[in-house]
């Protein structure tokens, strides 16, 4: 059994569709946090995403070139997140505060110009074509692979699936501390609720936006680093690509649950991945060109049938 | 100072951008008092209680809380100033629980917020068996009662309730006016606007009538229960 | 001679697709401008114009499918009435949510259809596009038109083809231009005529007024997806012009979304959502503006390499062509801050009434 079907399922498809489930998770966090508490689709969300991986190519590269090092990609994320909150803090500051009190549409058309700029911009400083992330072939984990192979069940986790799997892990528990036990992070869940309300609460919605930006920053710079290790190289475009099955997992776990957004982000990462496996004959289930189809299918099926998605998100 | 009004609104003309519905709006809370404003629907009643939080345009006119002017000022300003407002709807945070509701109602408060919340569950038992259930959870009324608490985390100076017996059931509504009165009894001046003009003219030392957005007519609660035109316009048959 | 040539032909390929972008926006204004929906995917909406078009005019051949000839009005039609259905499944499931839903999924849709365009290679020659798409006026040299249907009263096809060969090569240039906007200006004739009819006006209405217009109920539903449909069959109007005016698309460089999707609501914003007028000014302003640029930067970049020999300026020129989109982008944003009523803001004939 294991043998036929076990070790090519879920080396193949399984264990790849929760590593690319991980990095939609995080991106989600983002989203379904801003959509909840500025009150609308951030279109550039994807571009932090990529330009944070550029960010922190640029470090690995720079210690690389002016010291020898070579330091792992996690450690240089960390001046990346720097650089790409302070990013979304610029932005909001200039072109999305000004329309706070303006019809929603007009932020969500400002920030899908940011969208088109942020790209624009990564493509006129480190050029249109892809960089190499980490160079090499990923080899297995060997303590993994020997570990569960004496169960005879032998998986094939290369170390970087490992970190992936392991930073979301990491993450998803920082982030349920900081939602449910600091006063920020219960301010950031009452401004979702309800913004009128926490206004006339005393709570200084303008630092709860600031907070958000910050998480959702840190989230989408792992995000991006983690797709980044993953593929092993830098593209302009992996931002806006990773945006519609984000938005998916999003919507899939109710706009303004987090943790919906995470097992939004599973699901469709999977379903992505286990659509082509063949599980009728021999062939591919869906053609793999369309696997980005999947999160869209999904997304639609969700707003016909259940926009306020799995968790019982709010609805706008 | 004990003659001073807690909260003075002297000749308020206000409105949302350019319409105005307050015109010509006197209306005083003594320390201490309960004053009910009554009126029929789109009488201006919540735009009063608005404009003191400064949620409108005030075009002209004065509002003095303690003898200082609050004209113009953020909400969160108002609230940090010791104002405790409970809106009609959407008065409780629905997916935070009876306890971090209150804590949010604690945001401008640097200390005593654990004392505060003490006093709360002694003031509202009932909460203190729900304190770890999820607002949106509750019953109409107790959300009522977690509306209330929420609000009075502050250093409350005074507090503005936006007919907090709508929609209830007559029982919860009772129970409402008697938590209000309670309230009161803690040196807590309150301003509330009701449509249940009867139950709340019960209560209130002073009421006011506004039509139109202007003053009708004013006196105790009592005197107000006993006027003929009053009874006619409001504590009748209902329309 | 030469030169004077040269340079009305260039003034006329900018009226051209400055013209078709004028298209585009005025298809976003109906949905836009008029019923407040906002369309992230008209790239996607274009092409699917395109597309349509080039696949049931162009010849048979082996790459792709074609062959069916159809007198290209009839393909044009084709093309709209395409490109509207897809826009009315999409309305039929995010019309009713707020806008950011139907920004979403109009970007997803987009997302589809270009998978679609490079995946189905039997039907569409997948990611290398299609060849020889015909074009009008040009067109009537060809022998398979000439030959077939609405012209197959023509008997002396020798003389028929020597007249056309004599022709200089870009005779069809100023006639192509010149439907184009004609095109332009009967669809703005029409626009115009039904902003003023009482489907023009609920459309304020809603737009004004979202919430009170959701409680009036279905009505409401019915028109905002209208308002879509036709918006989208404006759009896959102008993608089959477009394909017309380029001969040959591809699914990645022509629809590129983010270029096209963008440069029409830059141009409908900065001309002002809900004006046509507007709406046809910005798309020729912005687009004199976007080419223009080009030809000046890459001209600037020309003499900076000369000046300096042994620089390879090619890499400059891509990076300065994203620089330019960077401040395009900085100039909406711009726009949208300072001018959120567009340059030439909205006229309303229909307030003055009420």
């Amino acid at each position: 059994m294991w043998q036929t079907f076990g070790f090519e399922f879920v080396n193949f498809y399984f264990i790849p569709g929760l590593v690319v489930g991980c990095i939609y998770a995080l991106g989600a966090i983002g989203i379904t946090l801003t959509f909840s508490i500025l009150r609308f689709a951030n279109f550039a969300h994807g571009e932090v995403m990529m330009i944070g991986a550029y960010f922190t190519w640029t470090a690995m590269t720079l210690a690389k070139n002016s010291f020898g090092l070579s330091i792992h990609p996690l450690f240089a994320a960390i001046p990346a997140i720097a650089l790409a909150i302070g990013l979304f803090i610029f932005v909001d500051r200039y072109f999305y505060k000004p329309f706070r009190s303006a019809p929603t549409i007009r932020v969500v058309m400002a920030s899908f110009g940011m969208m088109l700029v942020i790209r624009s911009f990564v493509q006129s400083v480190w050029g249109p074509n892809q960089l190499t992330f980490v160079p090499g072939i990923a080899r297995p984990n060997e303590t993994v692979k020997s570990f569960t192979n004496s169960f005879d069940i032998m998986i094939l986790m290369p170390n970087k699936h490992f970190w992936i799997i392991a930073g979301t892990i990491m993450i998803m528990m920082a982030l349920s501390w900081l939602l449910t036990k600091t006063k920020i992070g219960k301010g950031m869940r009452a401004v979702s609720d309800s913004p009128e309300l926490a206004k006339v609460s005393g709570i200084d919605v303008e630092v709860i936006i600031q907070a958000t930006w910050m998480v959702g920053g840190f989230c989408a710079v792992a995000a991006g680093v983690f797709l980044a290790m993953d593929l092993q190289m830098l593209e302009t475009t992996m931002g806006f690509r990773m945006l519609l099955p984000m938005f998916a997992a999003a919507i899939l776990g109710g706009i303004g649950r987090p943790f919906g957004a995470v097992i939004g982000g599973l699901v469709i990462g999977l379903a992505e991945e286990l659509s082509v496996y063949p599980w009728f004959g021999n062939g591919p289930l869906l053609s793999p060109g369309y696997k980005t189809g999947v999160a869209f299918a999904i997304m639609i099926v969700m707003l016909v049938l259940r926009p306020s998605g799995l968790f019982k998100g709010r609805l706008f | 100072m004990s003659s001073l009004p807690t909260l003075e609104i002297v000749d308020l003309f206000a409105g949302y951008g350019e319409t105005e519905i307050l015109k010509s709006i006197n209306i005083s809370v003594e320390p201490a008092q309960t004053v009910a404003i009554i009126g029929p629907n789109g009488a201006g009643k919540s735009t009063v209680i608005k404009s003191v939080l400064g949620l409108l345009n005030v075009t002209s006119g004065n509002i003095n809380l303690n003898g200082q002017d609050v004209i113009g000022i953020a909400p969160d300003e108002a609230i940090r100033q010791g104002i405790s407002y409970v809106p009609q709807t959407h008065n409780v945070f629905p997916n935070l629980s009876v306890l971090e509701n209150l804590e949010m109602g604690a945001w401008t408060r640097k200390t005593g917020i654990k004392e505060r919340i003490d006093e709360m569950f002694a003031l509202f038992p009932d909460l203190q068996l729900k304190k770890s259930k999820i607002a949106g959870s509750l019953s109409g009324g107790q959300r009522q009662m977690v509306a209330m608490a929420k609000a009075l985390m502050v250093d409350s100076k005074i507090m503005l309730l936006d007919e907090p017996t709508a929609g209830l059931s007559p029982k919860y509504q009772s129970e409402i006016f008697q938590t209000i009165k309670k309230i009161n009894e803690n040196n807590i001046p309150i301003l509330l606007v009701e449509q249940n003009a009867k139950q709340a003219l019960e209560i209130a030392d002073k009421g006011y009538v506004l039509v139109d957005g202007a003053n009708k007519a004013e006196g105790t609660g009592r005197e107000l229960l006993e006027d003929s035109n009053v009874a006619r316009m409001f504590l009748g048959s209902k329309e | 001679m030469d030169m004077l040539i040269g340079y009305s032909l260039y003034g006329i390929s900018l009226l051209t697709v400055g013209g078709i972008y004028a298209i585009l926006a005025l298809g976003l204004n109906i949905q836009w401008g008029y019923a407040g929906l906002f369309n992230a995917g008209i790239a996607g909406f274009a092409a699917v114009g395109a597309y349509t078009f080039a696949l049931l005019s162009t010849a048979t051949n082996p790459y792709h499918f074609g062959g069916l000839g159809l007198p290209l009005p009839l393909a044009i039609l084709a093309a709209m009435v395409l490109s509207g259905c897809i826009a009315f499944l999409i309305g039929l499931v995010c019309i009713r949510l707020r806008s950011d839903y139907l920004a979403i999924a109009t970007i997803g849709i987009a997302e589809i259809i270009k998978l679609c365009l490079k995946n189905e290679t039997d039907l569409t020659n997948g990611p290398r596009g299609i060849n020889k798409i015909p074009r009008p006026w040009e067109h009537l040299g060809e022998e398979r038109f000439y030959t077939s249907f609405p012209m197959s009263w023509i008997k002396d096809a020798a003389g028929w083809e020597n007249f056309f060969g004599q022709l200089p090569n870009w005779w069809w240039q100023p006639f192509f231009c010149g439907s184009i906007l004609l095109l332009v200006y009967t669809i703005y004739l029409l626009l115009e005529k039904a902003q003023l009819s009482p489907w023009g006006r609920m459309m304020t209405a809603i737009r004004e007024n979202e919430g009170a217009a959701h409680a009036a109920g279905k009505h409401v539903t019915r028109r905002r997806i209208e308002a879509f449909v036709i918006g989208a069959m404006v759009m896959g109007l102008a993608g089959a012009m477009l394909s017309q005016h380029l001969k040959l698309i591809d699914p990645t460089n022509t629809f590129d979304p983010s270029k096209m999707t963008f440069l029409v609501w830059v141009m409908l914003i900065a001309g002002g959502s809900g004006n046509n007028k507007g709406a046809i000014f910005g798309a020729f302003l912005v687009w004199t503006i976007w080419s223009a640029s080009e030809i000046f930067i890459n001209s600037g970049l020309n003499v900076f390499g000369q000046l300096i020999s042994d620089m390879d300026i090619s890499l400059l020129k891509t990076r300065a062509g994203y620089l330019r989109m960077v401040v395009i982008g900085l100039l909406l944003q711009y726009i949208l801050q300072k001018y959120p009523n567009g340059i030439i803001p909205e006229s309303r004939p229909t307030s003055a009434g009420n």
